[in-house]
C-alpha cells in the first residue's frame, strides 16, 4: 500500500515537473513492458541477439520481463538454463567472444555473485588482454538492489561493485524511457554492459511519447538526465532512488527550496560534466543511493568533485544519503529504515543548505 | 578415416607393443599401458584407404579406453611423409619455444608467471592435426605452444612474454593471454575456459557453421564446479563440443590422486561419452580428435582425457621436485617422450631418415633463434597503449590516470 502511494506520488511529481507538458496526455508504459519491448525489438533487429537465463523462456521470466518472447522467437533465441550461474554466464561470454550478442539474465544480481568471475575476468578484461583482438558484446541484466521483505541475501545494490571495473559499462535505469533506451543501447553496444534493473519499478507505469516508443530509440550510455531543474541544491540519484529524490524535491518545494534532480542513468561512465554543471549552479550537493555508503556511488561522486575545480563552487560539504551500513533486515519497520526515505533526503537538504534554507522559506512567505 | 586393418606388418606391431610393455610403471597417468582391453581393429572398406604409396599405416601401441562408447577411434592410422615432417617439426618447435621462454625467464626478461608445456607437445600437435578450418579452440594458462599451433609466430609468443610491441597481444596480455584466429586464449583463471568454450560451441551451433569447439583444461581444473556445469549444459543442448582434459598428473603440486576421488577423467562426464588417450603419442591424439570431432558434430559433446606429463614445475617458480621425484621425471623423459618416441617411430617405419630429422631440427632451431633475438630486441609498447583497448566502442567518460587531470 505504501508502495503504491509512493509510486503515484512519484509519477505525479514527475508529471508536475516535466519539461515536455505534451506527454501529459500520452499513453503509459510500465518499466516491465519497456524492457520487454526493447528486448523484442532488438531480437527482431539482429539475428545474433539471444536471451538466456533461468526461467526466461517457458516460464515467461521470473519477473515476466521476457513474457511472450519464447513463443515468438523459439528455443534457439530464448534459452532456459539450469540453475547454474557461473556456467551459463561463462557460456554467454564465450558466445559473445565468438560473435553473438547474448543478453544474459540473472534472476537477480544477488545470484550473479556466483558468476562475477566471468563478468569481470572473462568479459571486462578480454578486449584489453587481447590488445583489441576479441571484444565481448554482452548484456548482463536483471533486478538489482533491495526488493520488499526478502532480507539480506536478496537485497543488495551492486552498482559500485561493477562500476569499479574498467572494461565494463554499468547502467541503472529508473523509468520507462531509461529502461527502453538504455537496454536497446546496451544490446547494440560492442562492449560488456551490466544492466541493473529494480524489481520494485517493474510494475510502475510512466508516460511515453512516440519518440520513446520508436524502435530505434536509444539512450546514450554515459549521459545523465536532469529530471527536474532547480537552483538551490543538486540531488544525484540512480534507479529507484530517483523516485525518492523527486518526492523529496516536491517536499522541499513546499519550503521554497528548488532542488535539481539528476538521474545518473549510467554509473560507468559517470556523467561528471552534468553533475559539475549543476553544482556550479546550485553550489550544494546530495548524493542519494540505496546501496551501502562505503566506496559507493556517492563516495565516488564526492571524490570526483574534490578533484575538480567544481569543489570551490561548493558552499557546504557534500552529503551522502545511502542505505544503512548493515545487511538488509527482514522486519518491515527495520527494512524501511535501512534505506534512505523521502524525509531523510529532505532533512539532508535542509542541513546542507543551513541558513539558506530558512531564507528560502521566508522568501516563500 | 585412415584405418587399414589387414595390411599391417605383424612384425611391426609386435615390436611396437614390445617397446611399450617394457616401460616401467611411472606416474599415475603415464603408467597406464597394457591394462586396457584390446579392441578389435575396425574394418575399413578399400575405398576409405588413402591412395599412393607415401602413406604408412601405423598401429597405435596403446589402446584407447572408452566410456559409454561401443566403438572408439581408429587404432590403425595412416601417415604420410609430409605429415610426419610437420608433426615432428611442430612438436620440436613447441619444445624449443618453451626452452627459449625458460631462458628468457632466467634472464629476467619474462615477468610474472611462465607456465611451460614441455612434455605435453603431442597433445597440441595431435589435436591441431585433426582440426578443420571451422573448428575453434580455447585453453588455460599453459598457452605458449598452443598460440604457436594456432598461427601465432614464435616471435609473437616470445615477444609477448618479454612484454614487447610485436608480442601477439601487444605486450598487454603476457604469458597467459594469447589469441588468434579461431583461438580464444589463453585464460588465467583455472576452469574459466570451459564455459567460454561451451559458449563458442553454442555459437557454432547457433550459426550452423559446422565447427566444433575444443576446450582444454588440466586435471587440476577438472575439479572446478563450472566444468561439471558445462558437462550438463553441453549434453542437454547437444553442443558441438569436445572437452579435453590434459591430465599431466599434477594440479600445481597436488597429484591427481590427492585431488580427485575419480582419476579416470574420461568417465567424469556422467552420460557423456569419454575416451582415454595416450597423450604422449601424437598419432593417438590425432586419431582420437578426429573421432571426437565427428562425434561432437553428429551426436553432441564428448570428453577426451589425454594422459600426459609436464617435465617442468607448475610454473618457472616451481622446481617441481618437492611433490614428485627426479627419477619419475627422468623416466618419463627417457621412456615416454613424445618427440623422441615419434622420431623413433618415423625411423623404424622408414618414413623419415635420420638426416631428415636432423634437418628439421636445424630449421626449427634457426626459427627460434631469430624469434628469440627479436623478442629481446623489440621495444616495449608506448605509454599511450596503457589506455588503449579498454573499450572497443564509444566510451563517454574518461579513463583516469594516477592523478586527477591525467585522463584519456
Amino acid at each position: 500500500m505504501l508502495r503504491s502511494r509512493l509510486t503515484q506520488a512519484a509519477c505525479a511529481a514527475q508529471r508536475a515537473f516535466s519539461t515536455t507538458p505534451k506527454v501529459l496526455a500520452a499513453k503509459q508504459m510500465t518499466v516491465r513492458d519497456a524492457l520487454n519491448s526493447a528486448l523484442d525489438e532488438e531480437l527482431s533487429r539482429d539475428d545474433r541477439v539471444f536471451l538466456l537465463g533461468e526461467e526466461v523462456a517457458q516460464y515467461d521470466g521470473a519477473y515476466k520481463v521476457s513474457r511472450g518472447l519464447w513463443k515468438k522467437y523459439g528455443d534457439k533465441r530464448i534459452i532456459d538454463t539450469p540453475i547454474t550461474e557461473m556456467g551459463f554466464a561463462g557460456i554467454a561470454v564465450g558466445a559473445a567472444m565468438a560473435g553473438l550478442r547474448p543478453v544474459c539474465e540473472f534472476m537477480t544480481f544477488n545470484f550473479a555473485m556466483q558468476a562475477i568471475d566471468h563478468i569481470i575476468n572473462s568479459a571486462a578484461k578480454t578486449f584489453y588482454m587481447s590488445a583489441g583482438a576479441v571484444n565481448v558484446p554482452i548484456v548482463f541484466r536483471g533486478p538489482n538492489g533491495a526488493a520488499s521483505g526478502v532480507a539480506a541475501q536478496h537485497s543488495q545494490c551492486f552498482a559500485a561493485w561493477y562500476a569499479h571495473c574498467p572494461g565494463l559499462k554499468v547502467v541503472s535505469p529508473y523509468d520507462t524511457e531509461d529502461a527502453r533506451g538504455l537496454l536497446k543501447a546496451a544490446i547494440r553496444d560492442p562492449d560488456p554492459v551490466v544492466f541493473l534493473e529494480n524489481e520494485l519499478m517493474y510494475g510502475t507505469a510512466f508516460p511515453v511519447d512516440d519518440k520513446i516508443t520508436d524502435k530505434d530509440f536509444v539512450v546514450p550510455i554515459g549521459k545523465a538526465k536532469i529530471m527536474r531543474p532547480g537552483k538551490d541544491i543538486t540531488i544525484v540519484a540512480h534507479s529507484k532512488a530517483v523516485e525518492t529524490a523527486l518526492l523529496a524535491a516536491a517536499e522541499l518545494a513546499k519550503k521554497g527550496i528548488e532542488a535539481e534532480i539528476i538521474n545518473l542513468r549510467s554509473i560507468r561512465p559517470l556523467d561528471t560534466a552534468t553533475i559539475f554543471a549543476s553544482v556550479r549552479k546550485t553550489h550544494h550537493l546530495i548524493t542519494l543511493e540505496n546501496g551501502w555508503p562505503q566506496h559507493g556511488v556517492g563516495a565516488e561522486i564526492c571524490a570526483r568533485i574534490m578533484e575538480d575545480e567544481t569543489f570551490f563552487e561548493l558552499d557546504a560539504p557534500v552529503w551522502r544519503c545511502c542505505g544503512v551500513d548493515v545487511p538488509m533486515p527482514y522486519a518491515k519497520t527495520l527494512e524501511l529504515h535501512a534505506l534512505p526515505r523521502v524525509a531523510d533526503v529532505a532533512e539532508a537538504a535542509l542541513k546542507v543548505l543551513g541558513g539558506k534554507a530558512g531564507k528560502a522559506t521566508a522568501a516563500l512567505k | 578415416m585412415f584405418t587399414l586393418a589387414g595390411k599391417i606388418s605383424s612384425r611391426l606391431v609386435s615390436r611396437l607393443l614390445l617397446r611399450c610393455s617394457s616401460a616401467q610403471p611411472l606416474a599415475p597417468c603415464v603408467e597406464e599401458t597394457e591394462k586396457s582391453q584390446s579392441q578389435p581393429l575396425p574394418n575399413a572398406s578399400p575405398q576409405e584407404l588413402p591412395l599412393g604409396d607415401e602413406y604408412r599405416v601405423v598401429y597405435l601401441p596403446k589402446d584407447f579406453k572408452l566410456h559409454r562408447l561401443n566403438v572408439g577411434p581408429a587404432r590403425a592410422v595412416a601417415i604420410k611423409k609430409s605429415q610426419a615432417m610437420e608433426y615432428y617439426r611442430q612438436q620440436l618447435t613447441v619444445r624449443l619455444l618453451e626452452s627459449a621462454a625458460a631462458r628468457l625467464y632466467k634472464e629476467q626478461l619474462v615477468r610474472g608467471f611462465c607456465h611451460l608445456y614441455m612434455g605435453q607437445e603431442a597433445c597440441a600437435v595431435g589435436i591441431r592435426a585433426a582440426m578443420r578450418s571451422t573448428d575453434k579452440l580455447i585453453t588455460g594458462y599453459r598457452v605458449h605452444g598452443w598460440a604457436y599451433m594456432m598461427g601465432v609466430s614464435a616471435q609473437g609468443v616470445l615477444a609477448e612474454l618479454t612484454g614487447r610491441r610485436s608480442g601477439c597481444s601487444g605486450g598487454k596480455g603476457g604469458s597467459m593471454h594469447m589469441y588468434g584466429r579461431n583461438f580464444y586464449g589463453g585464460t588465467g583463471i583455472v576452469g574459466d575456459q570451459v564455459p567460454l568454450g561451451a559458449g563458442v560451441a553454442l555459437t557454432s551451433k547457433y550459426l550452423q557453421d559446422g565447427g566444433v569447439c575444443l576446450a582444454l583444461y588440466g586435471d587440476g581444473a577438472a575439479n572446478q564446479g563450472q566444468v561439471f556445469e558445462c558437462f550438463n549444459m553441453a549434453l542437454l543442448w547437444r553442443l558441438p563440443m569436445i572437452f579435453v582434459c590434459e591430465n599431466n598428473n599434477y594440479g600445481m603440486g597436488t597429484s591427481s590422486k590427492r585431488a580427485a576421488a575419480n582419476v579416470n577423467y574420461y568417465t567424469r562426464g556422467d552420460l557423456m561419452p569419454g575416451i582415454w588417450v595416450d597423450g604422449q603419442d601424437v598419432l593417438a591424439v590425432r586419431s582420437a580428435t578426429e573421432f571426437a570431432i565427428k562425434h561432437a558434430q553428429q551426436k553432441g559433446p564428448i570428453l577426451l582425457e589425454l594422459c600426459t606429463y609436464r617435465y617442468g614445475g607448475h610454473s618457472m617458480s616451481d622446481p617441481g621436485t618437492s611433490y614428485r621425484t627426479r627419477e619419475e621425471i627422468q623416466k618419463v623423459r627417457q621412456q615416454h617422450d613424445p618427440i623422441q618416441g615419434f622420431g623413433a617411430l618415423c625411423l623404424e617405419q622408414q618414413i623419415l631418415t635420420a638426416d631428415e630429422l636432423q634437418e628439421i631440427s636445424q630449421v626449427a632451431r634457426l626459427e627460434l633463434e631469430v624469434a628469440t633475438r627479436a623478442a629481446r630486441k623489440d621495444k616495449e609498447p608506448p605509454l599511450s597503449h596503457l589506455w588503449r583497448d579498454v573499450y572497443s566502442g564509444v566510451y563517454e567518460g574518461k579513463l583516469r590516470g594516477v592523478h586527477p587531470g591525467i585522463e584519456v
